[in-house]
C-alpha cells in the first residue's frame, strides 16, 4: 500500500530502490509472517463466506438445522421490495456520503499540505475518527433533536424551524451520511494527505516557472498524480459505506416508513430478529457480489495501478 | 428508533442502555462453575433499574440454597435478544433468563425453552396466586408453560401537572375522561386545551396555528407498528377491538377491522390538528420522556414501567391518570408482562427451577414490590407495589385499575412477532406520516396473515 510510504528521505530516489542482495531463508521468513494473517482470513472470512455462501441455498434458521431449497431465497430476493427498497436508501446515502467527503477530504488534504506544518493541526482534523461510530452518532442525535438539541435550537435563533433531522424521510439518510463524512473525513484526508506527499515538488516548481495558477497546478498536476491513491482511498470508502450499519441501528433503526432501512440493517434484522438465516445469507451474498463489481470497475475507470508520476 | 419500539420494555433511554451494557461487557464475564463445588448458575435480564431488586432476591436465595451461586448479567434491551439468540446457537445460553412475551414464542418454538409444566404441578405452586390472565401469557402453540410470571404492566395517561394548572383544568377531570373515534369526546377537548401555539393560542381557540405548535396536548415516541402498546393501542381497545382472531397463537390478525382503521384515523387526526407532533419531528427525539421532561409534551401515553423513571424527572411534576374510557364503556391497556425461563440447554436444570420457583414465589416477589419499580405477578405482591408506587408520589392506580376492572387485554403471543413487525412498522409510519390512508393497513395485514400461514 503505497499511501503508508513515509516521504523517503531527501537525496534518495524512491522509485528505483537499490537491488537488494537475495538471502537464503526468505522463504521460512516469509511464511512465518504470513501464516497468522492467513490464519485469520481462513477463520474469519474465508470459511464464513463459503458457509455463507451454502447458507443462502438453505431455510437454515439459526437454531433449527436447515435443507436445501436451491436458489429459492434468490427468487424470492428478486420480488421483495424491502431487499430493493433496502439497495436503493443504500445507493442514495453511499452517493451523498462519498461524493460530499471525498471533495471536502481532497480540500482539506490540500490545506493540511499547504497551510500547516503543525502536527497537532493535523491531528485535530483527525480526532472524529478516533471516536467510536456508535458514540458519534448518540452525540449527534442529541444535538439534532427535534425538541431540544442544540442544533434547532441555534436554528431557531436565526428565525428558522426546527428540522426534524431523524424523522423526516426527505432528511433521514442526508443527516446519517454527512454525520459519517464528519466522523471519515480526518481519515480520508490523512490517507490523500500522504498521496500528496509522495508528489515531488520539482513538479510545482516547474510548474511555478512556467507562471501556472494554484488552480491550474491542482488540476493538472495533484490530480492527476494523487490518482493512484484516490483510486484506492475510494474503493475503501465506497465498500466501507455501502457497510453502514452502526450509525443507522443507533439512530433511526431503519425508519420512518423504510427510509433509513439500509441493506446491511435489512439483513441483520432478517438474521438476528427474524432468524431468517438463509435469506439474509442470500442477501448478502448479493451484496457481496455488488460491491466486488463496483471495486473492479472503480479500479478500471481510475487505472489505480498506473500513475503518472514519472 | 424504531420499528420494533414497544417490543422493549422497562427500557431506559438508549444512551444510558449502552452505556450499562458496555460496562457489564467489561466488568461481568464470569465463568460458570463446574465441578464438585455449589453450581453457578447465570441470570440474564435487560433492565438495569431492577438489578438491586434482583440482587436481593438471589442473596436470599444463596442463603437458603448454600450449594447453588447465581451469578445475575444484565445486557441492555438492544443487545439482549441478539446476545441470547447468539449464546442459544453456541449452546452456551445463560441457564435462566427473563423472557418477554414477544420473543419467547420464538425460542419455544425452536426448543430452547424449557416446558415448565410437569415442575409447577410437582412443587404445587397455586397457579391463581398471579394476576389472571399472566400465566397464560407463556403457554407455547402445544400448551406448555415456557415460563413462569415474573411482573405484569399496563400503560398510563402521563401528564404534567402544571400545564394543566396553566390550562385551568382540575386533575380530578383526567380520571374522567372519554373518548370516541367520531369527535374524540373529552379527551380530544382537553387536548386541545392543552396544546399551545407560538404565540400563546390554545387549540381550543380562534386563530390557532397548528402549524406552529410549542406545546403538544399529546405526545407519542413512534407509530406503534402492529402493537401500538404507548400509543393507539388503549384506543383501539377500548372499543372492543382485539389484534387477532385468538390468543396467544393468533391464525389472523384483524389490522383489517373497520373500527381498528376508523380509530386509527381518529389517532392521525389529532396530529392534522396540532395535538400531536407530526410523525417527523415526535421520531426525531431522544425520547419521550425527555420531551415531557422539557415541558414540549402536555400527556403522553406511556407504561407503568417508566413510572419511576417520569416521577424522577426534573423541574417539572409528571403525574399519572388511568387512559380515557372508550366506546365499549371501558377503558383498555394492554397487559403485558416478563416471565423467567430457563434455558433447554442448561446443565442444571433441576437448580435452575428452584431458583425460577423462587422467583416466582412470595418472598422474591414481595421484595421486588417494595422497590417499586415494576409490579410483581403475585396478586398480593402487586398490592403492595402499589402501596409502594404511592409512597413515592406515584398514582399506580392508574395502572392497576386495568387489572381490578379487568379491561387488561394479554398483549398478542406468537413467534412470528419480528415477521409481522417488518411488515406493520412501515406500514403504520406511512399512515401517521399521512403517507397512505389508513385504509391501507388493510393490504397490510393480508400481508402479515400471509406470514402467520406461512410460519405455522
Amino acid at each position: 500500500m503505497t499511501v503508508a510510504t513515509p516521504p523517503a528521505p531527501p537525496g534518495t530516489d524512491r522509485r528505483r530502490p537499490p537491488p537488494r542482495p537475495r538471502r537464503r531463508g526468505d522463504l521460512g521468513a516469509a511464511v512465518l509472517f504470513l501464516v497468522p494473517a492467513t490464519i485469520g482470513f481462513v477463520v474469519f472470512y474465508l470459511v464464513p463466506a463459503v458457509r455463507g455462501a451454502w447458507f443462502s441455498l438453505t431455510d437454515y434458521a439459526v437454531l433449527a438445522p436447515g435443507s436445501f431449497v436451491g436458489l429459492e431465497n434468490y427468487r424470492r430476493l428478486a420480488a421483495d421490495p424491502q431487499f430493493w427498497n433496502a439497495m436503493g436508501v443504500t445507493a442514495y446515502y453511499v452517493v451523498i456520503n462519498i461524493v460530499v467527503q471525498t471533495l471536502l477530504a481532497i480540500a482539506l488534504a490540500v490545506l493540511l499540505q499547504r497551510m500547516t506544518r503543525s502536527i497537532l493541526v493535523r491531528g485535530i482534523a483527525l480526532l472524529p475518527y478516533f471516536v467510536a461510530n456508535v458514540v458519534v452518532a448518540l452525540v449527534w442525535y442529541f444535538m439534532l433533536d427535534y425538541q431540544i438539541g442544540v442544533v434547532n435550537v441555534l436554528l431557531g435563533y436565526v428565525g428558522v424551524d426546527a428540522q426534524a433531522f431523524f424523522g423526516d424521510p426527505a432528511l433521514a439518510i442526508p443527516t446519517i451520511a454527512l454525520i459519517n463524512v464528519w466522523r471519515h473525513l480526518g481519515y480520508t484526508a490523512l490517507l490523500l494527505f500522504a498521496g500528496l506527499q509522495t508528489i515531488s515538488p520539482q513538479v510545482y516548481e516547474a510548474a511555478a516557472i512556467d507562471g501556472a495558477s494554484a488552480w491550474r497546478q491542482f488540476r493538472s498536476i495533484t490530480l492527476p498524480l494523487l490518482r493512484p491513491v484516490l483510486a484506492l482511498v475510494l474503493v475503501v470508502t465506497v465498500t466501507g459505506s455501502f457497510q453502514v450499519f452502526d450509525t443507522v441501528a443507533v439512530t433511526t433503526g431503519g425508519g420512518p416508513v423504510d427510509a433509513t432501512r439500509v441493506v446491511y440493517l435489512y439483513i441483520y434484522d432478517l438474521a438476528f430478529a427474524q432468524l431468517d438465516f438463509g435469506y439474509a445469507s442470500a442477501i448478502s451474498v448479493v451484496l457481496f457480489v455488488v460491491l466486488l463489481v463496483v471495486a473492479i470497475v472503480q479500479l478500471r475507470l481510475l487505472r489505480a495501478n498506473e500513475s503518472d508520476n514519472a | 428508533m424504531t420499528q420494533t419500539d414497544d417490543r422493549r420494555r422497562h427500557r431506559p433511554t438508549r444512551a444510558a442502555a449502552l452505556v450499562a451494557a458496555a460496562a457489564l461487557a467489561l466488568g461481568g464475564c464470569a465463568a460458570a462453575g463446574e465441578g464438585d463445588g455449589p453450581v453457578t448458575l447465570t441470570y440474564w435480564m435487560w433492565d438495569a433499574n431492577q438489578l438491586p431488586a434482583y440482587q436481593e432476591c438471589a442473596s436470599a436465595f444463596e442463603a437458603a440454597n448454600p450449594d447453588v451461586r447465581v451469578n445475575i448479567e444484565q445486557y441492555g434491551w438492544e443487545d439482549y435478544w441478539t446476545q441470547l439468540t447468539a449464546r442459544m446457537v453456541a449452546e452456551s445460553a445463560p441457564d435462566v433468563f427473563v423472557d418477554h412475551t414477544q420473543q419467547f414464542g420464538k425460542y419455544a418454538g425452536f426448543g430452547q425453552i424449557l416446558d415448565l409444566e410437569d415442575r409447577v404441578e410437582e412443587s404445587g405452586i397455586d397457579l391463581d396466586q398471579y394476576q389472571p390472565g399472566l400465566v397464560d401469557l407463556w403457554r407455547g402453540a402445544d400448551g406448555g408453560l415456557y415460563g413462569m410470571p415474573k411482573d405484569w404492566d399496563t400503560v398510563g395517561l402521563y401528564y404534567n401537572a402544571d400545564l394543566l394548572a396553566e390550562a385551568g383544568i382540575d386533575p380530578a377531570e383526567m380520571w374522567r375522561l372519554e373518548w370516541n373515534p367520531q369527535d374524540g369526546g373529552s379527551f380530544e377537548r382537553l387536548l386541545a386545551r392543552l396544546t399551545v401555539d407560538r404565540n400563546g393560542v390554545r387549540g381550543d381557540e380562534p386563530g390557532f396555528d397548528s402549524e406552529r405548535v410549542a406545546v403538544y396536548g399529546m405526545g407519542y415516541g413512534e407509530a406503534g407498528g402492529g402493537f401500538g402498546q404507548a400509543q393507539w393501542a388503549s384506543f383501539a381497545l377500548s372499543t372492543g377491538w382485539t389484534y387477532a382472531d385468538r390468543n396467544p397463537w393468533p391464525t389472523r390478525l384483524a389490522y383489517d377491522d373497520p373500527a381498528f382503521i376508523e380509530t386509527i384515523g381518529w389517532y392521525r387526526s389529532l396530529i392534522e390538528k396540532g395535538y400531536m407532533p407530526p410523525l417527523a419531528a415526535a421520531t426525531s427525539g431522544i425520547g419521550v420522556i425527555e420531551s415531557m421532561g422539557s415541558g414540549a409534551y402536555a400527556t403522553l401515553v406511556e407504561g407503568a414501567w417508566n413510572a419511576r423513571a417520569m416521577s424522577e424527572l426534573q423541574g417539572v411534576d409528571i403525574r399519572v391518570a388511568p387512559t380515557p374510557v372508550g366506546p365499549s364503556g371501558q377503558r383498555a391497556s394492554v397487559f403485558n408482562g416478563v416471565s423467567d425461563a430457563v434455558y433447554a440447554g442448561t446443565p442444571h436444570p433441576d437448580e435452575a427451577w428452584r431458583w425460577v420457583e423462587y422467583l416466582a414465589g412470595r418472598d422474591c416477589q414481595d421484595a421486588v414490590a417494595t422497590h417499586a419499580r415494576v409490579f410483581p405477578a403475585i396478586a398480593e405482591s402487586s398490592t403492595i407495589a402499589v402501596a409502594a408506587f404511592e409512597e413515592l408520589g406515584v398514582d399506580a392506580q392508574a395502572f392497576a385499575v386495568h387489572v381490578e376492572d379487568g379491561t387488561g387485554v394479554q398483549a398478542p403471543v406468537t413467534g412470528s412477532w419480528a415477521r409481522i413487525q417488518s411488515v406493520m412498522a412501515p406500514a403504520m409510519d406511512a399512515v401517521l406520516a399521512l403517507q397512505r390512508d389508513p385504509s391501507s393497513l388493510a393490504a397490510a395485514n393480508d400481508r402479515v396473515n400471509a406470514v402467520l400461514a406461512d410460519d405455522s
